[in-house]
């Protein structure tokens, strides 16, 4: 029998998560301000605004999916920082915690080496913290085999994409994406879960990414 | 419309989506309560999002408070006020505001369990709050700037709800109560939003004596000083000096907008006799049709505010994939992406030129339209706006940051 028609051990599930956005009340008017907001803010912030344009801008060309960096380059014309923050690999990160240390090093070296320059965003240009509530909900699809797997993957919304590559594995602080986890442990391929957890999924569109799993699943399956 | 009648825009997944989520809301009512049926962007979301809310099985219903038009007068000095425009009010406003609010909480039956209650006109029936009921104020208003004596009175009712509600991040205020961040939405099925024929189109710009050889730059809105119709005029002379083209100015009388008559009094002697400026009061029977058919036959639209709530008539336009050009303030940045999905503006000569660009390349201006258009697919539907709220209704039960329904 193909990997295609091969019954897994335990079927995927697949969920979807949708998401509620909570503005804070919390504002920032220069990277000094914002770094020691960024200190301080709920976890659900800093994921929030490190993903947030992977949803909303989905049909938009891939772009780094963070505000901070957006912010830093767009609205104080800090470029080089806007780089260096909007060049953060979060997929070198497992923890919301982590990521949080990891953009507070950034500014912070960013801050003494440029002291005496300090640059306010202009009035309405402000950084506003938002964070988002997450509900999480059983699509009531399940695949049993990679066939099944890929038909779902076709028909499902971005949400649930998002929902189990980019938040079970920060957010939920799963030590992979779910849907490599499964191919591995429970359809029995460990090199196709292996090219799939290795994608950057943060340079795709989520339309892209989509369609770059299915044709890895659909290529690997037809090769066996 | 049935919910089932969005697939073919947004897709059978989104719609799964929303089904999913309804269940979850099977045994609650919602009551939503606001200030008028017609007239403005609040009763147009509620006309297209409670039938919406009603097919997915959630028994959603609206009411509309009663009040004599010296309170909408108070009102609207208020809305004023918020959105942060020079004002005097009177200790005899504030009494007027308290005594028609204790009129208005006698006569309005409360029986939600959700109560959902839009703008300040109705936020003193907070004072009828029981111990089962939970209660969701919803602010449609600018409220980045506001006049403080005003917003500071509104405030101790405002954290008496369990939630609040603004359009936009910047709208967030120093609060003791969740705020909640949901963009209104446009309903693409609307008499104002519907595809149109050719002919349908003809037949408006005939009606209205609309010459349909000249490009046509358009603002929608109600005829209020803070969506700036003396600027628009200024603006488009500035584009007239370079492009032969006519201007519309097209708003409709709200029922609780005592302003206008002012306004148009401005807007006529800046008119002047100039025949390309045609400034069109339309009837609110015939308001949706004939905004939607203007709408489409504009080369570009306008939208030169001075203050904003979420700005619907951009979504509108945007849907339309039509070019915008825009006055970053409120929601507009929300949806336009500066020279992406639309151009943004700050002053009369920036609105100017942003026009005059769209005009003489019309190929850019499809551009701008086309991924305005899309942006609004995904984000600013009514279906996006559906699945925010039944979230909103949840969350009252659930406090947590991760909620496994």
């Amino acid at each position: 029998m193909s990997s295609w028609n091969k019954r897994a051990k335990n079927p995927f599930q697949f969920y979807t998560s949708l998401k509620l956005l909570e503005l804070t009340g919390k504002k920032a008017v220069n990277m000094r301000e914002l770094v020691e907001i960024i200190k301080d803010i709920p976890g659900s912030s800093i994921y929030y605004h490190t993903h947030v344009f992977l949803q909303r801008h989905q049909s938009f060309s891939p772009e780094p999916p963070n505000a901070f960096a957006y912010w830093a380059s767009h609205v104080l014309g800090e470029y080089k920082l806007g780089e260096e923050l909007s060049s953060i690999d979060i997929c070198e990160f497992s923890s919301i915690r982590e990521l949080r240390e990891k953009i507070i090093k950034t500014i912070e070296n960013h801050l003494f080496e440029n002291k005496s320059q300090i640059r306010y965003a202009p009035e309405g240009r402000e950084f506003d913290f938002i964070k988002a509530r997450s509900f999480v909900v059983p699509t009531g699809f399940s695949a049993r085999n990679l066939k099944e797997f890929v038909g779902i993957l076709g028909k499902i919304t971005i949400h649930s994409i998002y929902f189990h590559i980019f938040a079970s594995r920060l957010r939920i602080e799963k030590d992979m994406n779910d849907f490599s986890f499964w191919i591995d442990t429970s359809a029995g391929e460990p090199e196709l879960a292996k090219i799939i957890a290795s994608l950057d999924p943060y340079s795709f569109t989520m339309e892209g990414l989509r369609r770059k799993i299915i044709s890895l699943i659909t290529r690997w399956s037809s090769r066996r | 419309m049935k919910i089932s009648d969005y697939e073919k825009i947004v897709g059978s997944e989104t719609i799964h989506e929303l089904t999913l989520i309804s269940r979850k809301l099977a045994r609650r009512k919602i009551q939503c309560i606001n200030s008028t049926r017609v007239g403005g962007g609040v009763a147009e979301i509620l006309t297209s999002i409670i039938p919406l809310l009603n097919d997915l099985g959630i028994n959603a219903t609206w009411d509309v408070i009663n009040a004599d038009p010296s309170y909408y007068n108070v009102t609207k000095a208020f809305h004023n006020c918020l959105h942060g425009k020079q004002c005097e009010i009177t200790q005899a406003m504030f009494d007027k505001f308290v005594s028609t609010g204790g009129a208005i909480i006698k006569e309005t039956k409360i029986y939600g369990d959700i109560v959902f209650v839009h703008d300040p006109q109705p936020i003193m029936l907070i004072e009828n709050k029981g111990k089962g009921n939970k209660w969701i104020w919803r602010c449609h208003v600018d409220v980045s700037n506001p006049y403080m004596e005003v917003w500071k009175f509104l405030q101790r009712f405002i954290e008496k709800y369990d939630s609040s509600v603004f359009s936009s991040p910047k709208f967030a205020r120093d609060l003791q109560i969740p705020q909640f961040l949901i963009p209104p939405s446009i309903d693409p099925f609307s008499e104002k939003n519907r595809e149109l024929t050719r002919s349908d189109i003809n037949r408006v710009l005939d009606k209205y004596g609309i010459d349909k050889t000249k490009p046509i730059m358009a603002q929608i809105s109600r005829f209020d000083y803070l969506k700036d119709p003396v600027g628009v005029i200024d603006t488009y002379k500035l584009v007239k000096k370079y492009v032969d083209c006519q201007l519309l100015l097209i708003g409709n009388r709200a029922a609780d907008d005592p302003e206008m008559e002012m306004v148009m009094n401005d807007i006529m002697e800046k008119k002047g006799n100039d025949p390309d400026i045609h400034v069109l009061l339309i009837e609110p029977d015939q308001n949706d049709l004939d905004v939607n058919a203007l709408q489409r036959a504009s080369n570009v639209i306008l939208q030169k505010s001075i203050r904003e709530g979420f700005a619907l008539t951009v979504t509108e336009a945007l849907w339309k994939s039509k070019p915008v050009v825009a006055s970053a303030v409120g929601g507009i940045p929300q949806q336009i992406r500066h020279r992406y999905s639309g151009i943004l503006c700050r002053t009369i000569g920036g609105a100017a030129l942003g026009v005059r660009e769209i005009l003489n390349n019309p190929e850019y201006g499809a551009r701008l339209g086309k991924n305005g258009k899309e942006h609004v697919r995904r984000n600013f539907l009514s279906t996006r706006h559906l699945r925010d709220y039944i979230l909103l209704f949840l969350q009252l039960y659930n406090n947590e940051d991760i909620i496994h329904l």
